[in-house]
């Protein structure tokens, strides 16, 4: 499903990630983590063609980021389900005109009964009419991953979703991770916090990936 | 979820989301500058096209039309006056010739010598007004027959006077059309302007609609709706503003000549009328190149 191969990343000429080779499976839990500042959040960006490589290439779909021309890249996106840790909304839209947001641009219905059904599996279905601002972090989180799944993407990537909120929500987050796992899709969830990877490990199968002087390696088995 | 919840939702389904948010310096500076821009191109509309009209109105009143002066002679003044007659009468492309009689005369002096004064105490020379069909009349010939056989008569066609006011007018008109294309010049640069730091300022918004797989067309869009009905209501307002001071101006009411005709006039209101489309039109070229610019370039 994503693939990188020899990749290199450099940000004004510091390298931030080099040489990794990696490949996502569809339907598999990955979780990615190191330290504050170890390539993360750019590795992230890489699988959704955010950023392209500075060397190697990102295989995405079957297609190399690189080579996408402007309009592809909204194609790949609309298959790819992304949380932030800061969330990002368009804050002056409310709750659920943002959880829509990916149908909307898409030009796609949004059935009033699936939305009314996803915003109760994330437990907001008394916000739908606030704006993002009113609420409080964990709740931001949920609206961000109904925003990210409404579309039925194939891939859902987080990045320090859990990063904000207190250790009951990172749980209830990381259940719903897991449970859209369960349904099939590709999970990628980039976080420092240790104790919820080991949390997530008796929950389903998935494998670590520690980012570490650039490279990204398969965790040891405290992981 | 209740059913004032569900309800909620489905209102969003169905109303057209507005990504772009309805306030900022950009949007502000669009509508005041579409306003002003009008106002200006309303009065620079009207300074061309009542330069034309006035034009057209002095070649129609003048063209076709010329005067014989004499320098009566107490003596044989009438007899010349007859002479100069039977001559434009024979001359083809001469419709009518009339001598001037004393109150046309003293009407045109009055505006200098005032009412009451004795003109047959002044010796002012008889004037003789003619009209010619354009095509068929000999201006060079008429002259030459005159110069040898009433030499005190001078022939004038008026267009010693009407060239260089003509010439005037037509400047003027340039000028008008000229401020009024850098009036929407300048209206295209600063909805450019305006959009560039109304896409610096929504940068989130964009990476927002970037991230769940907005296209470059959707984006770009969303703003161009926004400037264009933006532009277009500050234009509106521009406009009728513009016109409200052309009515109601005292200046045009107790002015004469140029300025009382300074305006428009019958099927000229359509093109006030049709300032704003045309200025919406503007903003939403200029924002779309501008938007597709940022996207490409800094964004």
């Amino acid at each position: 499903m994503i693939a990188f191969e020899q990749v290199a990343y450099s940000y004004g000429g510091v390298a931030t990630l080099s040489d990794v080779n990696v490949h996502i499976a569809k339907g598999s839990f990955h979780f990615l983590t190191g330290l504050s500042g170890s390539g993360k959040s750019t590795f992230l960006k890489l699988c959704y063609a955010d950023l392209v490589p500075s060397a190697g290439r990102v295989s995405v779909f079957g297609e190399y980021t690189n080579t996408l021309i402007s309009d592809d890249l909204p194609k790949i996106r609309r298959r790819i389900g992304v949380v932030h840790q800061d969330c990002q909304f368009i804050e002056h839209l409310s709750v659920v005109d943002n959880v829509i947001l990916p149908l909307t641009v898409s030009q796609r219905a949004a059935l009033p009964q699936d939305v009314a059904d996803l915003l109760n599996w994330v437990g907001l279905s008394s916000v739908v009419g606030m704006t993002p601002m009113a609420l409080s972090g964990g709740e931001r989180q949920r609206v961000a991953l109904a925003r990210a799944v409404i579309n039925s993407p194939e891939m859902i990537l987080a990045d320090e979703p859990t990063g904000n909120v207190d250790w009951e929500m990172s749980l209830r987050l990381l259940t719903l991770l897991v449970e859209l796992n369960k349904m099939g899709k590709t999970i990628v969830v980039a976080t420092h916090d240790l104790n919820l990877i080991r949390t997530a490990k008796a929950l389903v199968a998935s494998r670590v990936l520690r980012i570490k002087d650039g490279r990204v390696l398969l965790a040891g088995a405290d992981l | 979820m209740n059913k004032l919840e569900a309800q909620k939702v489905t209102q969003a389904k169905a109303k057209h989301l507005q990504v772009v948010p309805p306030s900022g310096l950009g949007f502000w500076l669009t509508g005041l500058t579409a306003a002003v821009m009008s106002f200006l191109a309303i009065f620079a509309l009207a300074l061309a096209l009542t330069a034309g009209a006035v034009a057209q109105k002095w070649v129609a009143e003048l063209q076709g039309k010329a005067t014989i002066r004499l320098v009566q002679t107490v003596e044989d003044g009438p007899q010349k006056v007859q002479a100069i007659l039977g001559i434009l009468a024979q001359t083809p492309g001469i419709l009518v010739a009339a001598p001037l009689g004393e109150s046309a005369q003293a009407a045109l002096l009055a505006p200098w010598l005032g009412d009451g004064i004795p003109l047959d105490t002044l010796p002012l020379p008889q004037m003789i007004d003619m009209t010619y069909a354009g095509e068929t009349y000999d201006f060079e010939g008429l002259r030459l027959r005159l110069a040898a056989e009433v030499p005190d008569a001078i022939i004038d066609d008026h267009m010693r006077f009407q060239a260089p006011v003509m010439a005037a007018v037509r400047q003027l008109r340039l000028i008008g059309y000229g401020a009024l294309s850098l009036i929407l010049a300048t209206t295209a640069m600063m909805v450019v302007l305006a959009v560039n730091a109304a896409l610096a300022a929504n940068e989130s918004v964009i990476k927002v609609l970037q991230l769940v797989g907005a296209t470059d067309r959707y984006i770009v869009r969303a703003f161009v709706r926004r400037f264009t009905v933006r532009a277009f209501a500050g234009a509106t307002m521009g406009s009728l503003c513009a016109v409200f001071f052309l009515f109601y101006m005292p200046i045009f009411e107790s002015s004469s000549g140029f300025v009382r005709a300074f305006g428009f006039a019958g099927g000229q209101w359509f093109w006030p009328a049709c300032l704003p489309i045309f200025i919406a039109v503007i903003a939403y070229f200029a924002t779309r190149w501008a938007g597709y610019r940022n996207l490409k370039e800094v964004i």
